[in-house]
């Protein structure tokens, strides 16, 4: 009667706890369909390459048109381009400018006449982010110095109106494209998802679980009964990590067949990795959901903890673009590690050795919070 | 040890309990003896301290002060063996949304190692064979009701404590109740103790009244003992005790 672990609990837990998530459509969504949306979005927004299509205003200063103000072929800045050609005026962006580049894509930038107010409202928009005034003999470029991508097309233009071809400066002999499987953008983005997708997962599976169970005394009812407090735990947690298992398993499916994502590394070291972080996230989750029954608050504290993960942890980008003192903070963070680890195996071919010690910090982080949980833990 | 257990004639003892929140003196000394077989009713109005007390029997409260015994033993050091053998049922829970009554008994049946048959003999006895796909979300009050006393009843408890089982219910609803635990009384070991607000309840179903006020109890004894020709029913009884009635809402039927 006294025995340590009573398979059959486990096992009624389990399968209770199961059908509890699938059961709930709402949970297939967000576990599997949103992080593959994600990945589609994401994947092929960065590695289809595309036309660059960029918006650009022009004035004319009043004193340098005369009589031939509706004429809008005459704008003196496009001359400098040669061929243009032009929609009608009833567009916005009427002048066509169209630089073919078969290494990175055609360039296209769309010229319209307007009045500085009106630059400056499409500029706000986002609809542009360079606004020319023409001078009769020379331009003037205004754009964010800080908005890289107007400084490109204030190069581009700039070396065009000086009638120099692009397309044969950047030519095909000096511009190398790595587009090799493994560094591309959704190389870096799956294995940041798949361990998103474990602390979300976690998070709001284990600790809004618990919570809306002792919000509705079930925790208490439970717990009147010789079931054992720690199969109640050992049943939530598993149950998550199969599911989690399931939903990092679609993902990769999913992305080896569309994107050709693959793992160089030990896949051993996946799964110890793998299991490392799932304990790191679950361990928290017990934590912050150790005493409250109000979902909002619970609400409130998964947020508190996930979202300045999910920015701070270089899911979609890479950290290195925060201040440098807040790098090393950052690097501890428990998703970066999950995240760096699973990008070495990925990536760069990482085994048992690299990945060592992050996943012991991330045992060790989720082992203390469990732990402290627990001692804290609301049952009734 | 065994001669004391055999020797102790009463399976719930409750020795002078005092128990309070902040600043809310929810039960104060309240002494209490439960012979084995006997049904009893804790009777009161909203806030009396009856779950309360009967949480603190259930283990699931401690008490600030006093002593409570079940089979003569404590909480404390039997937790495991008592547990076994008590069903109860608090005055509100919830289950797992989507969960059918069949998979929630068969859930709670493996916490005490029991079987199938076990799951559809409760079925049976609470009248839920209809019900027994449906996931418990969907169940009307009645049926859920049901559905906790067939939870409580699972293990064949030696105890069993009901916290308001038939709170809420329509009349038909509440005898349906009634009518199950009726059964329950032709076994001579199992012993009760249900709170309500419902003097009929109290007057069908149980063989001794305990009538609790502001964390105290004001009167017990059985039905023919409490009553007399100035006190026609228990509501007089409550009303020439208190001078209020015991139940604000009066929906008696
Ligand atoms: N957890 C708690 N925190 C603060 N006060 C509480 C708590 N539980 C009960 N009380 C207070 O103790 C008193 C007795 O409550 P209890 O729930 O035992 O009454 P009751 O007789 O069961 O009432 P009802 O018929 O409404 O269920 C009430 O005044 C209640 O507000
Ligand atoms: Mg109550």
């Amino acid at each position: 009667m006294n025995k340590l672990i009573r398979i059959n609990q486990i096992r009624f837990l389990f399968l209770a706890l199961f059908k509890e998530i699938i059961r709930e459509p709402g949970v297939l969504f967000w576990g599997i369909g949103f992080p593959i949306l994600m990945s589609v979005g994401l994947g092929l927004a960065f590695t289809q390459k595309t036309d660059t299509v960029r918006k650009v205003a022009v004035i004319i200063e009043s004193h340098t048109i005369q009589n031939d103000e509706l004429k809008m072929e005459t704008i003196s800045f496009l001359d400098q381009f040669g061929k243009i050609d032009s929609k009608g005026s009833e567009n916005l962006f009427p002048y066509k400018l169209t630089v073919n580049d078969s290494v990175l894509g055609k360039n296209i930038f769309m010229f319209g006449r307007m009045a500085w107010s009106d630059a400056i409202i499409n500029l706000k928009r986002g609809n542009i982010n360079l606004i020319i005034i023409d001078k009769k003999n020379r331009a003037e470029y205004h754009f964010d110095p800080l908005n890289p991508d107007a400084q490109l097309c204030y190069l581009k233009l700039k070396k065009l109106s000086t009638h120099e071809d692009l397309s044969a400066i950047e030519n095909e002999s000096e511009i190398k494209p790595l587009t090799v499987n493994g560094m591309r953008y959704i190389d870096f983005l799956v294995p940041g998802l798949i361990a998103m997708g474990v602390m979300m997962a976690c998070m709001w599976g284990i600790s809004y679980g618990i919570i809306e169970k002792r919000g509705k005394k079930l925790l208490r009812r439970m717990v009147a009964t010789p079931m054992k407090r720690s199969h109640f735990l050992i049943a939530l947690i598993g149950v998550r990590l199969s599911m989690n298992i399931l939903e990092s398993l679609i993902l990769f499916i999913f992305t080896y067949f569309v994107f050709g994502i693959s793992i160089l590394g030990s896949l051993l070291a996946l799964i110890v990795l793998f299991i490392a972080g799932n304990i790191s996230f679950a361990g928290i989750a017990v934590f912050i959901s150790a005493r409250t029954s109000n979902t909002e608050i619970g609400n409130g504290l998964i947020n508190a903890i996930v979202m300045p993960m999910m920015i701070l942890s270089g899911i979609f980008f890479s950290y290195h673009n925060f201040p440098d003192w807040s790098i090393p903070i950052l690097q501890i963070l428990p998703l970066t590690m999950f995240a760096g680890g699973l990008r070495s195996i990925f990536l760069e071919g990482g085994g048992i050795k690299q990945i060592a010690l992050p996943t012991l910090i991330l045992i060790t982080i989720g082992g203390v919070f469990f732990g402290v949980g627990l001692k804290f833990f609301k049952w009734h | 040890m065994l001669i004391l257990i055999f020797m102790n004639k009463f399976v719930i003892e409750v020795k002078n309990v005092f128990k309070s929140f902040k600043d809310v003196e929810a039960v104060r000394g309240i002494d209490l003896n439960i012979p084995e077989g006997q049904f009893v009713a804790v009777l009161g109005p909203n806030g009396a301290g009856k779950t309360t007390l009967v949480e603190m029997i259930e283990g699931i409260q401690k008490p600030d002060r006093g002593e409570i015994l079940l089979f003569g033993k404590t909480w404390k050091d039997n937790e495991t063996e008592l547990r076994q053998l008590i069903g109860i049922s608090l005055q509100e829970t919830r289950f797992i949304d989507k969960l059918t009554v069949y998979e929630t008994l068969r859930l709670f049946a493996s916490f005490f190692d029991l079987k199938r048959d076990r799951v559809c003999e409760i079925i049976e006895l609470t009248g839920l064979e209809e019900k027994q796909k449906a996931y418990t979300v969907n169940l009307s009050g009645g049926q859920r009701q049901r559905l906790a006393l067939g939870l409580a009843l699972l293990n064949e408890p030696r105890i069993l404590l009901l916290d308001e089982p038939t709170t809420g219910l329509d009349p038909t609803a509440r005898r349906e109740v009634w009518a199950i635990l009726n059964k329950l009384k032709e076994k001579p070991d199992a012993s009760m103790i249900l709170t309500t607000h419902y003097m009929e309840e109290a007057e069908q179903l149980c063989d001794q009244i305990i009538i609790v006020d502001q964390g105290r109890i004001l009167k017990s004894g059985r039905l023919d003992e409490l009553l007399d020709a100035n006190n026609k029913n228990l509501d007089d009884l409550f009303i020439s005790l208190t001078g209020r009635h015991l139940n604000e809402q009066t929906d008696q039927d």
